[in-house]
């Protein structure tokens, strides 16, 4: 049997002005296990808490119920009052007799009865509350990203800032991301390689950051933390320590006709690449879909030009694991198969090509060198119009697209428009628009400057088609302002694909226990206010695998999830909270009702050992909680039909005694 | 509040994160309702269990209000998604079984809506008061 | 069928694929078909029955049986599949120790419809052509198989097997024009007051007796919160209207999503309270708010109250 005492305050007359505290402190006293039961001008003051502690030590109490504000206000004062005296901080309950009595209702009487009621419930709940204890759990002060582009990179380069070591995990050869293909950037119009090239060179030379390019997340386990990883290194057939990066191979490579993924195919490299001259780490790497000698075992040629001997075709993968505290997504995106839109004629048309591919045809490192050619024959386009929102912003009926708008494509298409205006005056551009979104500092001013300086023919309307006439393209739109259908013959048009998330998110999501979205984002653990947390504890979020970003957006949010690791890393031991699930075994079905419904993947499952009858041993399949990573939502307790999950802190009876209190 | 000669007994189950701190927004902005509404805080609606709701009526309450973070705020991200579904689905079962539906309520309110709280509460104890006692649910040995 | 079945069990017990078969065997009464074990040739020999009073669920008893050490044989039925599947997708059967025969199945004859045609001294039934032949005491006596089958099987939802190792007899189809929501529907269409009316009266007819909740597949729980004095919640016999509907609200809340309209529950009630209603409204319900769901159909689908979407309607 608890001793409970009570204490009512006054809060002034905040409370005591609609509520006779004197007469509830009377009723409450007459309640079983109430051993102690008074009234007093500020409990939250510091005599008002004395009041509560030798109260404690005096009557030897074991449950506190105070009446007074929220407990949002000052639980946590008077649980911290308990702890002093040595009561545990969760014996303490609160009726909250201010905010949901004092300050709602006029009539002394009805307050007084219902201050009562809710004191009631207070008791009832504390005669079932048991001393509940905070768990701690070290930390792995090491923090994995997954991802190597500008995201995973700015995010790594801050953490091993703050001097924790990093592990970059690129699954391409080389880190950089989708930054590196792009030729200039909005709205400075510096070139992207000379502001992400640095950040590469910086992230390769900081001692606290591992770079596994070519490198795959292939199991994760554990808790924040706590996380274990393996990783698989693909074999690259190429020993990276010894790859000095001469490229002399894939200069002398005899298998020239491996499409180029980094110019999007629009040109060809050999089966032992570097994907481009800043390549970081920048060391070889043999396709083994391309490769001769892999395949047949003859040609070797790579090998035999090779002075460092760094050529070695039996190399296998490798799976290596690393412990970490955090881990943060930062896979990035890609844009859509633009090929699910045929009617504007991309893959049948050779000249209808996507914004990420235009960039490679501007880059000086393009496969035009720079000078802006289309693909069919290579001449100088006059006549180039964009067509916007291809696949973004799209009504639910249509499943080729995304209901999101891609965010980026107003700012990149008005770039686009302006850089070929700016180099070949001659050329004609149409830019086809639902609206155009300019919010950000200088991208409006970015816009118009594309409409007013540079004469860009922005029309609001829709294309419908696309169609090869001859040598150039129609392309059948309508304006909508001037209520119009419109024919434009042009030379070049570029689709302004909608990104979606890489492929790789949603499995690497799975392992992570981080939830998404229906579109494959991540989804943060607060839209508002933990934008770059996953709900998953531990697991944090970088770049446009939580929505669609460009890059001044991406890099802040890379450096806010930093600091948000660091948070992590920087403790020695991090304290749970003790509200959280658990099973009892005994009743557990193992059906997994429970981790279905679980946001944090704190529930995990395993075959024990029972004693069955006349005695035999019965294995039965059973969860468990882990009290580091559940966050104590209670959605588990309900998914399950035994009974068998609880909640501490509010567990069943609990709240059925709350019940029974307010309904007596 | 008394109806006829009857004070409904109205529960509300308010979440931690939005509907209870809205409540508290309710009561700092002198905001009244109804006494007959007494608020359990749970963590997130999604801890509300279906016998928690039964057991009210059980035990002789007129109306059962689950009050929770509006869907896409939920602190724990899906609780509240849990708990739309899992209360669609028992309402109903209730109404089938023809329980009034008009006792039973889910409401998103956020930790900003104290006004909206307040008008909630209201409303709920209007219309609960208008179907008179629950006789369909009680359980005569707890009505002495 | 009874001759078929007979003889593949007897070939996998002899070849040692499996150690023991899950059939029905005679009960109290030759109409009362039982659920039992047999362990070697000469028990399935002797006592081994399958015919249209074979009517019981098998696929519950796996919990235990699959957990008994060595291989089980079951014979399922089309609508058993589902309840097996679903067992298997809540990991309470382990699927390696179970050897499954699906069944065909054209519905199961109903005893008491039987008898209220003023059919006594039952003693067997066949079946041919659509028809019961029902041996009595008095000699055999033909009815049309649809007057005299079980409600449930008037509107099966599905003669497809879902899962098995081997198949005796023909496959079905999913029958997707089935009624089995129009007396669901008949409630819905009622007043409050109406609907009230006609659960009480067929809820206070509850003795309590456990029946629903022991053949339920669904319900396998280690201990019903019902029995646990720890739950808060534990009732023995019903003593209030209160705890009639309490009973059975829960049940069919625990079992929603899960419960895969076998029909189990109704059939044993001794006091032929229409409990399959009650989840067939749940059921209903999910399919109409959340998209058609069929629990057992496919054990890697999620079921409606283990997911969302964002734009669920409002409670």
């Amino acid at each position: 049997m608890q001793r409970i005492g009570v204490f009512i305050c006054h809060c002034g007359t905040n409370i005591a002005g609609t509520v006779d505290v004197k007469a509830v402190a009377e009723a409450l006293s007459h309640e079983q296990g109430v051993v102690f039961s008074t009234d007093y001008q500020y409990m939250c003051s510091e005599s008002g808490q004395q009041l509560m502690r030798e109260a404690i030590r005096e009557h030897k109490l074991t449950g506190i119920v105070v009446g007074s504000c929220s407990p949002r206000m000052h639980e946590a004062t008077f649980r911290k009052a308990a702890a002093a005296e040595g009561l545990n901080s969760y014996m303490v309950e609160i009726a909250n007799l201010r905010e949901h009595v004092s300050w709602i209702h006029k009539d002394m009487k009805e307050a007084t009865e219902k201050a009562i009621i809710l004191g009631r419930a207070a008791i009832a709940k504390v005669h079932l509350n048991a001393p509940l204890q905070a768990g701690e759990s070290p930390v792995t002060k090491r923090a994995l990203v997954i991802g190597g582009g500008i995201a995973g990179i700015q995010t790594a380069l801050d953490i091993a800032e703050a001097g924790f070591e990093v592990d970059i995990v690129e699954k391409s050869p080389t880190i950089g991301g989708k930054m590196a293909q792009l030729d200039k950037t909005f709205p400075t119009l510096d070139c992207a390689a000379c502001i992400l090239t640095p950040k590469m060179v910086d992230a390769a030379q900081n001692e606290k950051i591992t770079i596994y390019a070519y490198s795959e997340i292939e199991a994760v386990k554990g808790y924040v933390g706590n996380f274990k990883a393996q990783i698989r290194r693909k074999a690259r057939y190429v020993d990276e320590t010894k790859c000095t990066g001469c490229g002399l191979c894939t200069e002398k490579c005899p298998q020239k006709k491996v499409p180029n993924e980094f110019n999007m195919g629009m040109d060809t490299r050999r089966a032992i690449y570097i994907p481009f001259a800043q390549a970081v780490p920048k060391v070889a790497t043999i396709d083994a879909t391309y490769c001769t000698m892999l395949k047949t075992g003859k040609c070797g040629v790579c090998s035999k030009i090779c002075g460092t001997g760094a050529i070695d075709y039996t190399q296998k993968d490798e799976i290596i694991e690393r412990e970490y505290g955090a881990i943060v997504a930062a896979t990035g995106f890609n844009p859509i198969d633009a090929k699910v839109y045929g009617e504007y004629g991309y893959g049948t048309c050779p000249d209808v090509v996507t914004s990420l591919e235009l960039e490679r045809l501007m880059n000086a490192a393009g496969p035009t060198n720079g000078t802006l050619l289309r693909p069919s024959d290579k001449a100088h386009p006059h006549k180039i119009v964009f067509v916007q929102c291809v696949g973004s912003r799209c009504t639910e009926t249509d499943e080729r697209g995304k209901p999101y708008c891609s965010k980026i494509c107003c700012m990149y298409t008005a770039k686009h428009a302006m850089l070929i205006r700016e180099k070949y005056p001659d050329t004609e551009v149409y830019v086809f628009y639902i609206d155009v979104r300019t919010p950000g500092k200088n991208f409006d001013e970015f816009y118009r400057r594309a409409v007013e300086q540079y004469g860009v023919h922005y029309i609001k309307g829709m294309v419908g088609k696309v169609t090869q006439n001859g040598t150039q393209l129609r392309v059948q739109a309508s304006d909508l302002l001037a209520g119009e259908q419109l024919h434009i013959d042009a030379d070049l048009v570029v689709l302004a694909t909608a990104i979606e998330p890489d492929k790789t998110a949603r499995s690497i999501g799975t392992m992570l226990t981080a939830s998404m979205d229906t579109n494959d984002f991540f989804t943060e653990a607060h839209p508002k206010l933990r934008p770059v947390e996953s709900p998953t504890a531990g697991i944090f979020l970088s770049g446009v695998c939580q929505g669609p970003k460009d890059i001044p957006e991406t890099v802040s949010q890379a450096s806010a999830c930093a600091a948000k690791v660091i948070g992590v890393l920087a403790k020695d031991k991090l304290t749970c909270n003790p509200c959280v699930a658990s099973s009892d075994e005994m009743l557990c079905n193992g059906c997994s009702s429970c981790e279905k419904v679980c946001p944090y993947g704190a529930i995990t499952y395993s075959d024990k050992e029972f004693r069955g009858p006349n005695r035999t041993t019965l294995i039965r399949r059973v969860a468990s909680v882990n009290p580091a990573v559940c966050q104590g939502c209670g959605a588990c307790t309900v998914a399950c039909p035994s009974g068998a999950m609880d909640l501490k802190g509010f567990t069943n009876k609990q709240i059925m005694a709350e019940v029974d209190a307010i309904c007596k | 509040m008394q109806v006829n000669g009857y004070t409904p007994k109205i529960v509300a189950f308010c979440c931690n994160w939005c509907s209870y701190a809205g409540a508290d927004g309710a009561g700092s902005a002198r905001l009244s309702y109804p006494e007959n509404v007494k608020i359990i805080r749970v963590p997130c609606s999604c801890r509300v269990n279906p016998m928690f709701i039964l057991r009210a009526f059980q035990r002789g309450a007129d109306g059962v209000i689950i009050a929770g973070c509006h869907p896409g705020d939920c602190h724990y991200t899906s609780g509240n998604y849990f708990t739309r579904r899992r209360m669609a689905l028992l309402f109903s079962m209730l109404d089938y079984l023809g329980i009034e539906r008009e006792r039973t309520r889910v409401e998103w309110i956020s930790a900003a809506e104290g006004a909206k709280f307040s008008k909630t509460m209201n409303e709920f104890c209007d219309t609960v008061a208008a179907l008179g006692e629950n006789k369909r649910l009680e359980d005569l040995r707890c009505k002495q | 069928m009874q001759a078929m079945m007979e003889k593949r069990a007897l070939e996998l017990l002899e070849n040692g694929t499996v150690d023991r078969v899950l059939g029905w065997s005679a009960g109290e009464f030759p109409y009362d078909m039982t659920p039992a074990v047999f362990e070697t040739a000469e028990e399935l020999k002797n006592n081994f029955v399958y015919n249209d009073f074979c009517g019981a669920n098998l696929s519950k008893y796996l919990v235990k049986e699959s957990r008994k050490g060595g291989k089980i044989l079951v014979f399922l039925k089309p609508c058993d599949t589902y309840s097996f599947n679903q067992l298997i997708a809540e990991h309470r059967v382990l699927r390696e120790n179970v050897y499954v025969i699906g069944i065909e199945c054209y519905g199961k004859a109903d005893v008491d419809k039987l008898k209220a045609m003023g059919i006594e001294g039952i003693t067997g039934i066949r079946t041919e052509n659509g028809e019961y032949t029902v041996m009595t005491v008095y000699g055999d006596k033909t009815v049309k198989a649809y007057e005299a089958m079980a409600d449930r099987c008037l509107s099966c939802k599905s003669k497809k097997h879902v899962v098995y190792d081997e198949l005796i007899g023909e496959e079905g189809e999913v029958i997707e024009d089935c009624d089995r929501f129009d007396m669901v529907k008949k409630l819905e269409a009622m007043t409050p007051d109406e609907r009230f009316a006609f659960w009480r009266n067929e809820l206070s007819r509850c003795i309590r007796c456990n029946a629903c909740r022991n053949v339920c597949p669904a319900c396998t729980c280690e201990q019903c919160v019902f029995d646990n004095p720890n739950s808060g919640i534990s009732q023995k016999a019903a003593v209030t209207s209160f705890e009639e509907n309490m009973f059975h609200i829960i049940r069919a809340f625990h079992v929603a999503g899960r419960c895969t309209d076998c029909g189990e529950c109704s059939r044993v009630c001794p006091q032929n309270i229409p409990l399959h209603l009650l989840n067939r409204k749940f059921i209903k319900d999910m399919n109409e708010f959340y998209g058609d769901y069929q629990a057992g159909e496919d054990p890697e689908k999620k079921p409606p109250l283990g997911t969302y979407t964002l734009g669920d309607r409002e409670a």
